[in-house]
């Protein structure tokens, strides 16, 4: 018997529906065990396609994207009910990812900004998306666009996270193995990716350093083998988990934390400080401050990926 | 009703928590709004256990380590110091007042000093009031409703029936 499976995107961009077109050809051993019946990147189905279906008749759905209008939940909640096994997909879906960066504004400042103050906006009736508006009798309805960006599990109850901006493929295959072979871990685990931070897997070298300066990386090219963060610029691989097999790291670029934070750590990002603070060389005040200056936005820089599962989530209103 | 802050603090073992039990012993009186919590070292104060007091309903934190040179694992002190620094770069991006997350240097002979700066970070904090985190984060997200919720359970009541 065919299993059968559903991928959904929420808040995302497609990277993660794209990643998993992206195993290639094993693509056909997954069509071949599993029956998609609902991926509105990839295949026409609709909503009321799987209202009509009975509870828990899915085996497995992948959802993408964080939360951040009311469809997103609406969708997170019937696909909750209809599938035995919901797995959160990427780094919206796991811990807010990009769109949660969002959480440092507010809803209204967004508007504000997008519908009337940007350079090139021309809306001088102040025209806004709204709700619910009548077009020649027609009621016409939009989701709710949310103030704050949620992860998936703080809207349903999730079974398992699979990390990454986009998860690495072979991480995707390796989860869905696990999922035909039924060896899937206890409920709430991490699957397809390590235990340890993404330091313990990056190939570079590492001494005890003490930074001096914080560098970006459109200023420098940065030695080949040698650690990022010693070289001086802000890599986020201490305070992330291991599984994408460094990938930026072996072309050169810092981490951003795309895997999330490791067991036990409340705050990726907070968690940054920490780590950073502990590396700089200065012990006057004067000197560490000139260092930090060096560090542009270091809140979001910290939390690019991690806001929405953050201690406090957003800024305070 | 009077606002009383609710402050913690984070004192290290070998200076600042001594430092504050001769505050105790010499009997001086001193602003009962802190709530210790002994550590081994500042530099064993994540920011994390600062964040996470903001976030339960603690309205200021005090950090308190031996002074530079002193401590007693020669490093520990300096790296609170960077991590303060770093923090109160992004405690205003919250919208927390970097005023609430004060670190000192407080000797273990220092009891009076202790006293002192515990009332004068009270003081502070009454001026700039409570800070409700929680109470924060629910106002904004009390509009945050999937209004399809009823519906569902709706029409899920009548497929039942």
């Amino acid at each position: 018997m065919k299993l059968k499976g559903g991928i959904y995107w929420g808040s995302g961009c497609g990277g993660c529906d794209v990643a998993v077109l992206d195993i290639h050809e094993k693509i056909l051993d997954v069509a071949e065990k599993v029956d998609f019946l609902f991926w509105p990147i990839a295949l026409d189905f609709k909503y009321d396609d799987v209202r009509a279906m009975d509870d828990g008749e899915f085996d497995l759905v992948l959802y993408n994207g964080a939360i951040r209008n009311s469809e997103n939940e609406e969708i997170a909640k019937l696909l909750r009910r209809k599938t035995k096994t919901l797995v959160a997909l990427g780094a919206c879906a796991h811990i807010g990812g990009l769109p949660s960066l969002a959480n440092y504004h507010t809803k209204q400042s967004m508007f504000d900004r997008v519908y009337s103050e940007t350079e090139s906006t021309d809306n001088p009736d102040g025209t806004v998306p709204l709700e619910k508006s009548i077009v020649d009798g027609n009621g016409l309805e939009l989701p709710r666009f949310y103030n704050t960006v949620k992860t998936l599990d703080q809207v349903v109850d999730v079974d398992y996270y699979l990390p990454g901006c986009p998860p690495v493929p072979q991480q995707i295959v390796n989860a869905l193995t696990a999922v035909f072979n039924g060896e899937l871990p206890p409920k709430g685990s991490i699957i397809g990716a390590g235990t340890r931070t993404l330091c313990d897997e990056c190939p570079r070298e590492k001494e005890e350093k003490e930074i001096s300066e914080i560098k970006r990386p459109l200023n420098m090219i940065p030695d080949p083998e040698k650690c990022l963060l010693e070289q001086g610029l802000i890599c986020l691989g201490p305070v992330t988990r291991e599984g994408c097999g460094a990938r930026c790291i072996n072309s050169g670029v810092p981490c951003r934390g795309c895997y999330g934070p490791l067991e036990e750590v409340h705050d990726q990002g907070i968690r940054m400080i920490s780590a950073l603070a502990s590396v700089l060389g200065p012990k006057e005040e004067k000197e560490i401050d000139a260092v930090l200056d060096g560090i542009v936005d270091p809140l979001r820089t910290f939390h690019r990926f991690s806001t929405a599962a953050s201690i406090l989530r957003r800024k305070m209103i | 009703m009077t606002f009383e802050p609710k402050i913690v603090g984070f004192l290290c073992n070998w200076c600042s928590y001594t430092g504050a039990d001769l505050a105790g012993t010499a009997r001086i009186k001193y602003a009962p709004n802190i709530r210790s919590v002994r550590v081994m070292c500042s530099g064993r104060i994540e920011p994390t256990f600062i964040i996470k007091a903001l976030f339960e309903g603690a309205d200021g934190v005090l950090i308190a380590g031996c002074h530079p040179g002193d401590c007693h694992y020669q490093e520990g002190n300096y790296k609170a110091l960077r991590r303060h620094r770093l923090l109160q770069r992004i405690l205003p991006e919250y919208g927390v007042e970097p005023e609430r997350v004060r670190l000192e240097w407080i000797a273990a002979s220092e009891g009076e000093r202790f006293a002192t700066i515990v009332n004068e970070f009270t003081e502070q904090i009454r001026e700039l009031g409570p800070l409700g985190v929680k109470e924060s984060l629910a106002e904004a997200m009390k509009d945050d409703i999937d209004h399809h919720e009823e519906h569902i359970e709706e029409s899920g009541a009548a497929n039942e029936a």
